[in-house]
């Protein structure tokens, strides 16, 4: 056994050159497990996240000889762990990576894998499994994982034979982290993690014969795209993560400076974009900004780029944009067409198909379209973000907290939201200098999200100052990972905007169940006790005077630090489209 | 756009859990399938699926796309009815003497281009192909005579204009007929073989 971990291990740093590895090939017996380990070392797999049970114990007792290659982060909660990696891709641009056991060990990633493949987040998850011949037979914690996840991952597969393990696990890394990315799960049998093969070497995989990770790049659509856009009068650009997903925001900058096209975010866009650019119009949706929601009726030319018109963006689509001419670059054909029909298809990684576009614009500006925009966002600070960030009232606002923060950190921290009124908030408040640092659940909207995933963002970002920003509800779905941070040491900033309510839900009862609020009502622990009780520094406050000191406080805080922020019990998220209506119907009050 | 039958065609890789990914596609939208059908196809290691459903010509172009994404799919192709050939299978089981003594039984093979598949004495199948109609017109005939079992098998159908993927795929085959993973030597001639 001694002697293969040895050779196991020289073959790791063989193993990052494939083709060489190919040519000599050293032919030695090794476990399933070590196999695992071997495809981590040669994929460049620095942390995992996980939690072992009897399933995969056999790769965990392999872990234990890699322990100072790679870094394994215990987590309180196999949902935890799955979020924490989507964090850490997300900062990182790596592929996340998560271990967690049979049955219910695995059941428990089912939310971050539906997260993740809403979100287009790189995972590669290997959970353990019963032995292959108990398959079927309801064995102690076997679950049918490989169909349970069927629909919320773009790849998966059940290993029985450690021979297997090299080839499926290239496959993996490709699937997650090529085209449009997400989630892959392995499912390893125990019987596949012991038994030893002849193992010949690692070979990075980057082709399979059924699929094609990139549309092929249409010239005659660029050319027509081109033409459309130089003959516009009141183009708008509306973007979405593809852009950060493609590391296209170099490309995506240039494309809108030389169009002179004015540009608006999704959540799962933001930052892709430095927030004080001058083309930068603000965030689109059902909490977006007044602007960029109205006048996606009123633009002749609406280019969407890495975006796919999710319905929290579009409203009623039958309202849609239905002046408009779309212009839609994504990397996903399924998605054009999908939502709102396409003047023209502009398939393939916006990193190459926007270079492509930007040599054939002239250099434009649409001074009075853009006028437009600040005029329409006068009315929005008059009518509802004077009051937010500057209130009147006694009780804080969570705008005003945003605010105070984005002082604080210069736009450069990397800000984690739950899900709620705070999200919306932090959406809208929070200021970007650089990319892949507005770390949300888009899609899924997953209470519990954040504390978990601040926690990947951090080991993705180490340089970089990562705060959590927490509903009191969200937080108390997902506080066991306090353990985690306790033991990690990770440096994570918590920020528990507490309006004792499920704020979000609130809202909607007031302004559409006349005020009828049915079980919103929620009371919390004291959180800088708790925090406390995991050694984690922290305080509460609920005066404005001390906002400014506290959030000071945390941030120069050396490790990890709670703080809870009492607000306006039932302060309000404007604007809002309503459910079924359209975006240019939004209500500022 | 109004609902009509379309048979959509997917070329897949040959791997377990696939039939149930297909299968989730349909499901999640709330949309029935009519038929499927699953076999292998002219090339090795790769499968075919085959199946009707009753939908907007948009829902299903939609559909394919989806399909499509799979990573173990290679193509997917939808088709109306006039630009396809398709057939059906059905098997018909009925008690010997009671055919025997009541039926001209050459006549009704010769009229509805069945043949006997069993003869028994206490049962005979007989198997006819072709479209729903005809195969149902066979089983209107037998069923006074004391039908025991009837059964139909999914539609295959050849899509009439289909020559060119065929040799994409085939040519494509005899560049790459290895296994399942090869590395990228074969990555740049990808754009040659397909298009979307
Ligand atoms: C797992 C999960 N359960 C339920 C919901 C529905 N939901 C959306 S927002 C919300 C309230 C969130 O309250 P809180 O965390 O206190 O944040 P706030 O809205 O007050 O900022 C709820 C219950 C959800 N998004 N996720």
């Amino acid at each position: 056994m001694q002697t293969t971990i040895v050779n196991a291990k020289e073959k790791a740093t063989e193993a990052k050159t494939p083709q060489a590895n190919a040519a000599n090939v050293v032919v030695q017996q090794v476990s399933g497990s070590v196999a695992v380990m071997e495809a981590f070392l040669a994929e460049g797999v620095e942390t995992i996240f996980g939690y072992p049970g009897g399933a995969i114990m056999p790769i965990y007792d392999a872990l234990y000889d890699y322990r100072d290659k790679m870094e394994h982060i215990l987590v309180r909660h196999e949902q935890g762990a799955i979020h924490a990696a989507q964090g850490y891709a997300r900062t990182s641009g790596k592929t996340g990576v998560v271990f967690a056991t049979s049955g219910p060990g695995a059941t428990n990633l089912v939310t971050g894998l539906a997260d993740a493949q809403i979100d287009s987040t790189p995972l590669v998850c290997i959970t353990g499994q019963v032995f292959a011949h108990l398959l079927g037979t309801d064995a102690f914690q076997e679950t049918d994982i490989i169909n349970i996840t069927t629909p919320i991952t773009k790849w998966n597969y059940q290993v029985t034979d450690a021979n297997e393990i090299p080839s499926v696990l290239a496959k993996a890394f490709f699937v997650a982290k090529s085209g449009r990315p997400g989630p892959v799960l392995i499912d390893i049998t125990k019987n596949a993690q012991v038994q030893k093969f002849e193992y010949s070497g690692y070979s990075t995989c980057e082709f399979i014969r059924s699929y094609r990770p990139k549309p092929i790049v249409r010239k005659e659509y660029i050319q027509q795209a081109a033409e459309i856009i130089n003959a516009a009068e009141k183009p708008f650009v509306v973007f979405g993560q593809g852009v950060i997903l493609g590391k296209a925001e170099k490309e995506f900058k240039q494309f809108i400076e030389r169009s002179g096209i004015p540009a608006a975010w999704t959540i799962m866009g933001l930052s892709a974009l430095p927030s004080d650019h001058p083309l930068n119009v603000g965030m689109l949706g059902m909490h977006g900004n007044y602007a960029p929601n109205v006048l996606t009726n009123e633009c002749d030319v609406l280019i969407a780029v890495g975006m796919r018109f999710d319905d929290r963006v579009t409203g009623r689509l039958d309202k849609y944009a239905k002046q408009a001419k779309v212009i839609h670059l994504d990397i996903d054909p399924a998605e054009i067409d999908k939502n709102v029909k396409a003047t023209v298809p502009v398939w393939g990684d916006c990193k190459e198909t926007l270079p492509l576009l930007t040599e054939l614009l002239e250099q434009k500006c649409y001074p009075q379209w853009l006028q437009k925009f600040k005029q329409l966002e006068q009315e929005e600070i008059a009518a509802c973000i004077y009051k937010e960030l500057n209130p009147s009232t006694e009780e804080m606002t969570m705008g005003e907290v945003v605010k105070v923060l984005n002082e604080l950190t210069n736009g450069d921290a990397v800000i984690v939201t739950d899900v709620g009124q705070h999200q919306m908030v932090a959406c809208r408040y929070a200021k970007f200098n650089q990319s892949m640092s507005n770390i949300t659940s888009g899609g899924l909207g997953t209470m519990g999200f954040a504390l978990p995933a601040a926690i990947g963002a951090k080991f993705g970002a180490q340089d970089r100052t990562v705060v959590a920003i927490i509903g009191d509800g969200g937080f108390q779905m997902t506080l066991q990972e306090l353990g985690t941070i306790m033991q990690c040491g990770v440096d994570v900033k918590i920020l528990i905007l507490n309006n004792r309510f499920l704020g979000m839900v609130r809202q909607w009862q007031e302004l559409f169940h006349s005020r009828r609020y049915s079980f919103v009502d929620m009371e919390s622990p004291d959180f800088v006790q708790l925090a406390k009780a995991y050694r984690i520094d922290g305080q509460s406050i609920s005066n404005r005077e001390d906002l400014k000191a506290a959030l000071q406080e945390m941030l120069a805080h050396k490790d990890s630090y709670l703080l809870e922020v009492m607000v306006g019990k039932e302060n309000n998220v404007f604007p809002m489209v309503e459910a079924g209506t359209s975006v240019s119907d939004i209500r500022l009050k | 756009m109004f609902k009509q039958e379309f048979t959509i065609t997917i070329y897949t890789e040959n791997t377990i859990g696939l039939l149930n990914r297909i299968a989730i596609i349909f499901s999640r939208r709330k949309i029935n399938i009519e038929s499927m059908n699953s076999s292998p196809s002219e090339i090795d290691g790769i499968h075919r699926f085959t199946i009707v459903i009753n939908e907007t010509e948009e829902v299903v172009r939609k559909l394919a796309r989806q399909i499509e994404k799979q990573v173990e799919v290679l193509k997917a192709y939808y088709n109306s009815g006039d630009e396809i050939v398709w057939q059906e299978l059905a098997l018909y089981k009925v008690p010997t003497d009671e055919i025997a003594e009541k039926v001209k039984v050459e006549r009704l093979l010769r009229e509805f281009g069945a043949r006997a598949v069993v003869i028994r004495k206490d049962y005979t199948v007989f198997e006819t192909t072709g479209h729903r109609e005809e195969t149902e017109k066979l089983l209107k005939v037998l069923e006074p005579y004391g039908l025991i079992e009837f059964v139909r098998s999914a539609r295959v159908a050849i899509i009439k204009d289909s020559h060119g993927f065929h040799e994409k795929l085939k040519e494509f085959e005899a560049l790459n007929p290895s296994g399942e993973l090869v590395t990228n030597e074969y990555l740049n001639q990808q754009e040659e073989v397909f298009d979307v």
